[in-house]
């Protein structure tokens, strides 16, 4: 016991300095934001308790209930990646001449700054832009395109820019999970005549699932939690069509410092990330295993 | 049975084609807005939006001008300072707790764990308001510490080295007790060397990580001075946004260092990015 004892003091001095920032900067922040969102707390005016206030203006506030509706519509996202990244795994899970070369271009947008990542779309789509000089002289359109200037667009743009960053991270993850089929159960199949589409409906998707609710899961969190690009790019226009939950509770904290209400908007991201998150858990530990774990 | 063999080639040869046309179109929509933004930076004013690949008169106008314009090389120390500070007590930090973790015994380890594993599934962004509130009540509003501390210990790190710290036997510390060696000696003699390879895992993510981040910069450094590379160019190109060569120039200069690093240390990175859902 008295080992023990003298055990736990040694490993606590040994997590000392990590912990001391984590509960400073990590778990203090985290449970001080819950009572945040009952006050009406800013820099300025005199702090005081208001109750569900901040949640009640909350859903009489358009800009808001447009940033969910949006935050919400952002997680269509979700599934086009996961699709179009098990699809780019597949094709480059081979042996050929300079494959390497190509996992590596594929991977090049993950680890780019979204603001450099954002600076060059933003030239890309502006008006006088790359892509809409190539769409005249292929004589696609007459006029130049808004994208993102344009409230029906600008989205979809967002989406885009997302999409393209984020493939080649999820590539990776189901290139590892491809790789970890075995060869064996791939010869069977193949012995026993079936065709490349039945041994990937067969044996492929169903070894991937692990691969597919992981990363599904880190997909919805991040796109309920979009940001960088819309910050670059919009700044949640035009007319608030890009506006976001992440976003807009930013704009309350550090624009409008209404520290409060932005914590009541961070709540709500907050409790949609975890319904999300709950229900890819659950349906990924019947659908065959979540192995993802400490 | 040999004109079979020969269709079958031949197939194959049609199926390596597209294979690879299919390759080199998606390399061409990854890489290629990065192509054009390498080739603007090259080119002259007038012929800025060219579609072309290839600038007519190269000139290294834009470096020279954005260079006087923001004063780079101050952005890039800025961005020095930050990004390897944090790296260093991110592994320091998380090395000794995570040692502490993985081979120690000791009361409240389970609710430790618990902690650290819950608060990574609670987004970044929750708790910036507070963590703001925190940096200017100490009063490092606006200085390169209240930039680096918050965000430099990472939890993924200390479960990232805690599993690699209980890959190595659990004799050898067991050995190492008994010979009396006390547990900060084991920690830096037997088990750091031990797990290297995981700590350069850790160093290439908060490399990435850090040198890319611009929106704690921005909310914490009020000097336009202090800021990192990518806070900058943000900057420039809300404030500035006519300067386009000028952008085009820098952003050119702040991702190099990362794409230098990643492809040389892209075998451990990658493999550190697959592990994560093996667990």
């Amino acid at each position: 016991m008295k080992i023990k004892n003298r055990q736990t003091i040694k490993a606590y001095l040994f997590m000392a300095p990590a912990l001391f920032l984590l509960i400073f900067f990590v778990f203090v922040p985290i449970i001080g934001s819950l009572p945040l969102m009952f006050f009406d707390y800013s820099v300025l005016g005199k702090t005081r308790f208001t109750g569900l206030d901040n949640f009640i203006k909350l859903f009489q506030d358009y800009e808001f209930r447009k940033a969910l509706f949006n935050s919400i519509l952002f997680v269509v996202v979700v599934p086009v990646i996961q699709i179009l990244s098990i699809m780019l795994a597949l094709l480059v899970n081979r042996k050929m001449f300079g494959i390497t070369l190509f996992r590596t271009l594929f991977y090049i947008p993950v680890v780019t700054s979204m603001v450099a990542v954002a600076i060059m779309w933003g030239f890309l789509f502006d008006p006088n832009g790359a892509i809409n000089t190539l769409l005249i002289k292929l004589g696609a359109i007459t006029k130049p395109l808004g994208f993102l200037g344009s409230a029906k667009t600008a989205m979809i743009c967002i989406m885009f820019i997302t999409i393209w960053q984020g493939l080649g991270y999820y590539m990776m993850l189901y290139l590892a999970g491809l790789q970890s089929v075995p060869k064996e159960l791939e010869e069977a199949a193949w012995v026993d005549g079936a065709n490349g589409l039945k041994t990937l409906i067969k044996i492929k998707i169903p070894m991937l699932k692990p691969y597919i609710w992981f990363c599904s899961l880190n997909s919805v969190i991040s796109a309920v939690g979009v940001f960088d690009v819309v910050y670059v790019l919009t700044k949640g226009g035009p007319n608030d069509a890009t506006n976001v939950i992440n976003y807009y509770s930013y704009v309350k904290a550090f624009q409008d410092f209404e520290f409060g209400y932005a914590a009541a908007i961070g709540a709500v991201q907050a409790v949609i990330t975890t319904i999300l998150s709950i229900v890819v858990f659950v349906y990924g530990k019947r659908g065959g295993g979540m192995t993802y774990s400490e | 049975m040999n004109r079979k063999g020969n269709t079958k080639q031949k197939k194959n040869i049609t199926k390596n084609v597209f294979i690879y046309l299919g390759l080199i179109l998606i390399a061409v929509i990854c890489a290629g807005p990065f192509l054009w933004m390498l080739a603007t930076s090259f080119k002259s004013g007038q012929n800025i939006y060219d579609l072309s690949l290839i600038p007519q008169n190269p000139t290294i106008a834009n470096y020279v001008g954005v260079t006087e314009f923001l004063n780079i090389p101050k952005y890039i120390l800025n961005t020095i300072i930050i990004t390897c500070s944090s790296i260093a007590l991110d592994v320091v930090f998380s090395a000794l707790c995570a040692y502490a973790l993985a081979c120690m015994d000791f009361k409240g380890k389970k609710i430790i764990m618990g902690a650290l594993l819950i608060s990574m599934i609670v987004p970044a962004a929750a708790g910036m308001i507070i963590n703001y509130l925190i940096i200017c009540k100490v009063h490092l509003l606006n200085t390169y510490v209240g930039a680096i501390l918050p965000g430099a210990v990472k939890v993924f790190s200390i479960i990232l080295l805690r599993q690699s710290y209980m890959a190595i036997p659990k004799e050898l510390i067991e050995a190492a007790r008994i010979d009396g060696a006390g547990e900060m000696r084991i920690w830096w003699k037997i088990m750091m060397p031990g797990i290297l390879p995981s700590i350069s895992t850790v160093v290439i993510f908060d490399f990435i990580n850090k040198w890319n981040e611009f929106l704690w910069p921005i909310i914490v450094l009020q000097d336009p001075d202090k800021y990192p590379l990518a806070t900058a160019l943000q900057y420039l190109n809300g404030s500035f946004n006519y300067k386009f060569g000028y952008i085009a120039a820098g952003t050119i200069i702040s991702i190099i260092p990362v794409i230098i690093v990643f492809v040389l240390c892209q075998k451990n990175y990658v493999e550190a990015v697959s592990g994560a859902v093996k667990g």
